[in-house]
């Protein structure tokens, strides 16, 4: 219950972080350490090398651009809850890292962190998915950007090469006064999911939805949109009705059963959080 | 040979320079190294919380973090809770009045965690306080005289700031 011998770096930019990944054999990066740390204490990792990017300056930053709200990737989770720009203009994000651990935990853990441990289940991981989310990243030839849909790449595997680093992430901000619901079914509060469901929803004067995402995490490997219920929701008034007979077309969706919930459990939930987490939006369209 | 730094940081207000093993958690190097056993270690994987510090004010967990991680930061640990030898720091009071222990195995992670809790909200409520302490098992005691003790403490702290 001790982490193994390791080197341990700690890099002071980006570009030295990305020439040591490229130079060492069998490293793992270390950001908030939430996820690692027990991971090398349980010795499920042995890496010969750890290296440290909490000593990297400029990549810790919370700021509204061009339409989006852009985090770097070591920003604390603890700073995004506290973020008054998060609450009032990404508040889907607010919700749901109240339900991210707990508070000694969000006090070290930050977004980058937790998006290439990729947990299925993580809240910030479907939040990503539910706004659109960019993820930028950092390899020796520089810095590319990629959709957060194509970030997972298997089962808590992120589409990272070995010599990359996620640096940053742009989650485009929806308009003002539309609807958000960030809800989850947990044994415990700050556990892990066993089934989240994020919903978005924006609206015209006259009540009929112009614009949705709804998004189910926890059924498979990573987060799914459920483009079915945008599709069945956008250019209608919402009701209870309509919201509900959208959401049975969940029913039907891939889901894993393991120790937690058999498949069928979480293809339930998955009806049950869509559809109160659709509620809960639209009952907040302003 | 283990690979080893040399750190400097500050605990409970004191400076300190050691060399620390890399691959060490700060949890144990306060407790091998520095000899502040009162930082308890339960599961060392960031479930139960004993092991619960400060760190520049912020509560974590020692053991999810390494020792040479904190260098040029500030630890403080149960034992800088108390502000003398003879005497107890209000939370504390709090919680021998209400049997807010009772193996004390847990107890250190969970006044790190309320101190921190505390200062940002000094008049919780008992569902918050919940909240707050869901990341601090305790196996005995019973959370109900916990409960009562941090809300006993938030009301002694509101009144020690007002007197």
């Amino acid at each position: 219950m001790k982490p193994p011998p390791f080197s341990y770096h700690d890099p002071r930019t980006v570009a030295d972080a990305v020439a040591l990944l490229g130079r060492l054999e069998n490293a793992k990066l270390l950001a908030g350490g939430q996820s690692l740390m027990p991971m090398l204490n349980m010795r499920f990792v042995q890496p010969d090398h750890v290296i440290d990017l909490n000593g990297i300056e400029g990549l810790s930053y919370l700021r509204e651009g061009g339409n989006a709200l852009e985090i770097g990737a070591m920003t604390r989770q603890r700073d995004i809850e506290h973020s008054d720009l998060v609450r009032t203009r990404c508040p889907l994000m607010h919700e749901a890292i109240l339900q991210v651990g707990h508070r000694q935990t969000r006090n070290r853990g930050t977004l980058g962190g937790s998006l290439c441990q990729l947990d299925p289940a993580a809240e910030l991981v479907a939040v990503a998915a539910a706004l659109d989310g960019t993820v930028g990243i950092t390899g020796p030839k520089g810095r590319r950007e990629l959709p957060f849909a194509e970030f997972p790449a298997g089962y808590m595997t992120p589409a990272l090469e070995p010599d990359e680093v996620l640096t940053d992430v742009r989650f485009p901000l929806w308009a003002k006064g539309h609807g958000h619901a960030f809800v989850e079914f947990s044994r415990r509060h700050g556990d892990f999911a066993v089934v989240s469901a994020a919903a978005l929803l924006e609206a015209d004067r006259a009540g009929s939805i112009t614009r949705a995402s709804v998004t189910v995490a926890g059924t498979g490997p990573a987060p799914v949109r459920a483009r079915e219920v945008e599709r069945a929701l956008v250019g209608s008034r919402a009701s209870d009705e309509l919201i509900r007979d959208a959401c049975e077309s969940l029913r039907a969706i891939d889901a894993v059963g393991d120790v937690h919930a058999p498949a069928a459990y979480r293809q339930q939930l998955a009806v049950v959080l869509a559809r109160r987490a659709l509620k809960t939006a639209h009952s907040r369209i302003t | 040979m283990a690979e080893t730094r040399k750190i400097a940081l500050t605990v409970n207000g004191r400076r300190r320079e050691a060399e620390a093993e890399t691959r060490h958690t700060l949890a144990d190097f306060l407790r091998q190294q520095l000899g502040l056993t009162g930082t308890h270690l339960g599961c060392e994987h960031g479930v139960c919380g004993a092991c619960t510090v400060l760190l520049d004010g912020r509560s974590v967990r020692s053991c999810l973090m390494l020792a040479v991680q904190a260098s040029g930061h500030a630890i403080t640990t149960v034992e800088g809770v108390a502000p003398g030898k003879t005497e107890l720091h209000p939370l504390q009071e709090a919680f021998r009045d209400n049997h807010g222990l009772q193996c004390g195995f847990c107890t250190p992670g969970i006044l790190m965690t309320l101190l921190e809790f505390l200062r940002e909200h000094p008049d919780p409520t008992e569902e918050e306080v919940r909240i707050a302490l869901s990341g601090n098992l305790c196996r005995c005691t019973g959370y109900q005289g916990i409960v009562a003790a941090a809300l006993d403490a938030a009301r002694r702290l509101r009144g020690a700031k007002r007197g």
